[in-house]
């Protein structure tokens, strides 16, 4: 448990090191804070719903390119070898990564809670959405993390693999809105594979144990599919 | 100290390490040599818990790889070829970071990471990010990584590539000075870094062994005869020739060098008979003047281009 500490504390500090961390930030800020308030003011009402709305499309892009250099870069450099050979387990490794990178979703999104505390000067804000949007924004984030982390532990090229996170996060968010062509006896099923029907529920302050399970389980199907590429390679 | 059993690894149809089986002991200082894809650098991957052997068994001490690999791992300090280490983080942090790993105490940590930077002249660049160190540097913070558990056992891989002389000579003092306690292995493709550095030699070629033995045994083990060098003044070949081959044992005399009246010659001796008194004698009978005489031993190049040249 130490050793997870300590691979989160080096993972997340090489992030605030390197510039990767405040451009990511800010085109985050730029693009969810645009895109909310340029139509905000249209629906005249005190609710932050249209940022929550567009977080699993947003977050499908940019958490691939938070975790795209956790595994990659350390198979291009080669430093993965020292790091195997020191005496650490695989899962200590993935967990410790794994947590770096929601640890930095979550620093990413608490600048956006500028969103609600504005919002609640002009109207009367209710407060149960906000908070179960934000929960449900860790939950996502923490999904699209492992997924992510699995995509880099596939190849040592960064950009393959944020081209491969953003494809499994992209198709789960949109599986959502495809359903009308989508035959309808799997209708159900693919619907509960959507990212974004789960994320909706939540961000409307209803936190069902069957969403969080849902999160949950991307996660770990994700990690696991990270440990066992981990193993492949030996 | 660590036992190998049979040790073979397979990179899909490849066979990359051949059935190896060796048996190192406490405070040997190894050298594994080879060809450029001899298997070396996979041996040590395995010896290191990094690969998974396709067959056989690795112990060491009480432990084996595929059951304790943590303590394994805690055993042993690894510097991988060309150390690579993560760039963007700076050398002090980084040491810090690898001691966290390791476990070492909070309170020892700071004396441990000034002690290794004494130890491998880090002092000065211990605020740069490592991307920005010279070869040298890079390769020294390695070592220090390597170092920092006081491990038992040191498992170099290269560790000399790419350096300039003067840090060759560094990194090899280095290694004589830990080496009084600790049980090394190296691997280099640099023979005679293997000859200065270790007393146990194990060539590899094709993935299997193909020599093993001390620096000395070595020499002998392939059977031909000493190389006996003289430069002589006043004299000239035929004559020499004349005189030597009257020696016997003498089985080949050649001339290195001719000018004017200063000549070399090469003499061959059949094994394994050592004839210095005897030439020395005859040469002492005639009117030339001795400039140089010297025997060299058979070197490990010798040896290594013997055992490890395509068939």
């Amino acid at each position: 448990m130490q050793r997870v500490i300590h691979i989160f504390k080096k993972e997340f500090g090489v992030y605030f090191v390197s510039p990767i961390a405040y451009i990511v930030i800010s085109i985050f800020l730029l693009v969810t804070g645009w895109f909310f308030f340029s139509a905000f003011f249209l629906f005249n009402q005190a609710n932050i719903r249209g940022f929550f709305a567009l977080l699993p499309i947003t977050l499908s892009f940019v958490v691939p390119a938070v975790t795209m250099r956790l595994f990659s870069e350390e198979l291009h450099v080669g430093s993965y070898e020292i790091l195997l050979t020191m005496p650490v387990t695989f899962l200590e490794v993935i967990f410790g990564k794994f947590l770096a990178s929601v640890a930095f979703i979550a620093a990413m999104l608490v600048p956006t809670i500028s969103y609600p505390i504005s919002v609640s000067f002009l109207g009367q804000l209710d407060w149960g959405p906000v908070v179960g949007g934000y929960i449900g924004a860790l939950l996502l984030g923490a999904a699209f993390s492992a997924i992510g982390l699995f995509a880099s532990s596939l190849t040592r090229n960064q950009i393959i693999a944020f081209i491969t996170g953003v494809a499994i996060c992209f198709s789960l968010t949109l599986i959502d809105k495809m359903l009308f062509f989508l035959p309808r006896s799997l209708l159900g099923l693919l619907q509960y594979l959507g990212a974004d029907f789960h994320f909706s529920n939540i961000s409307k302050g209803i936190l069902d144990s069957r969403d969080i399970l849902y999160f949950l389980s991307v996660s770990f199907i994700a990690l696991y599919g990270t440990y066992l590429g981990m193993q492949e390679k030996r | 100290m660590i036992q190998v059993q049979g040790l073979t690894k397979y990179y899909g149809d490849l066979c990359a390490v051949d059935h190896i089986s060796l048996d190192i002991q406490r405070g040997e200082i190894l050298g594994l040599l080879g060809p450029n894809g001899a298997g070396k650098t996979t041996v040590l991957r395995m010896l290191t818990g990094y690969l998974r052997p396709t067959e056989g068994t690795i112990r060491v001490k009480d432990y084996a790889i595929d059951k304790n690999p943590l303590e394994i791992k805690r055993l042993i300090g690894y510097l991988p070829e060309s150390a690579p280490l993560y760039r963007d983080m700076l050398v002090y942090d980084y040491l810090g970071y690898v001691a966290d790993i390791r476990e070492i105490d909070k309170n020892r940590k700071f004396t441990k990471i000034r002690k290794l930077a004494e130890l491998c002249g880090l002092n000065e660049v211990m605020h740069q990010p490592i991307g920005e160190l010279s070869k040298g540097y890079n390769q020294r913070v390695g070592l220090a990584h390597a170092m920092m558990n006081d491990p038992e056992i040191l498992i170099l891989d290269e560790p000399t590539s790419g350096l300039d002389p003067n840090q060759i000579a560094e990194i090899r003092e280095i290694i004589r000075r830990i080496g009084k306690e600790k049980t090394i292995i190296i691997s280099t493709h640099i023979l005679s870094e293997a000859e200065a550095a270790c007393n146990r030699v194990v060539i590899i070629n094709r993935g299997t062994i193909v020599a093993d033995g001390s620096t000395e045994t070595l020499g002998q083990s392939t059977s031909q005869g000493h190389l006996i060098t003289v430069a002589l003044q006043n004299a000239d070949l035929e004559a020499v020739e004349r005189e030597l081959y009257s020696i016997q044992g003498i089985e080949d005399i050649s001339a290195l060098d001719e000018q004017g009246d200063s000549l070399e010659v090469r003499i061959t001796c059949r094994y394994p008979e050592d004839l210095r008194g005897e030439i020395y004698k005859r040469i002492k009978q005639t009117n030339w003047v001795l400039m140089e005489f010297h025997q060299e031993t058979r070197s490990l190049e010798t040896i290594f281009r013997s055992l490890t040249k395509e068939a």
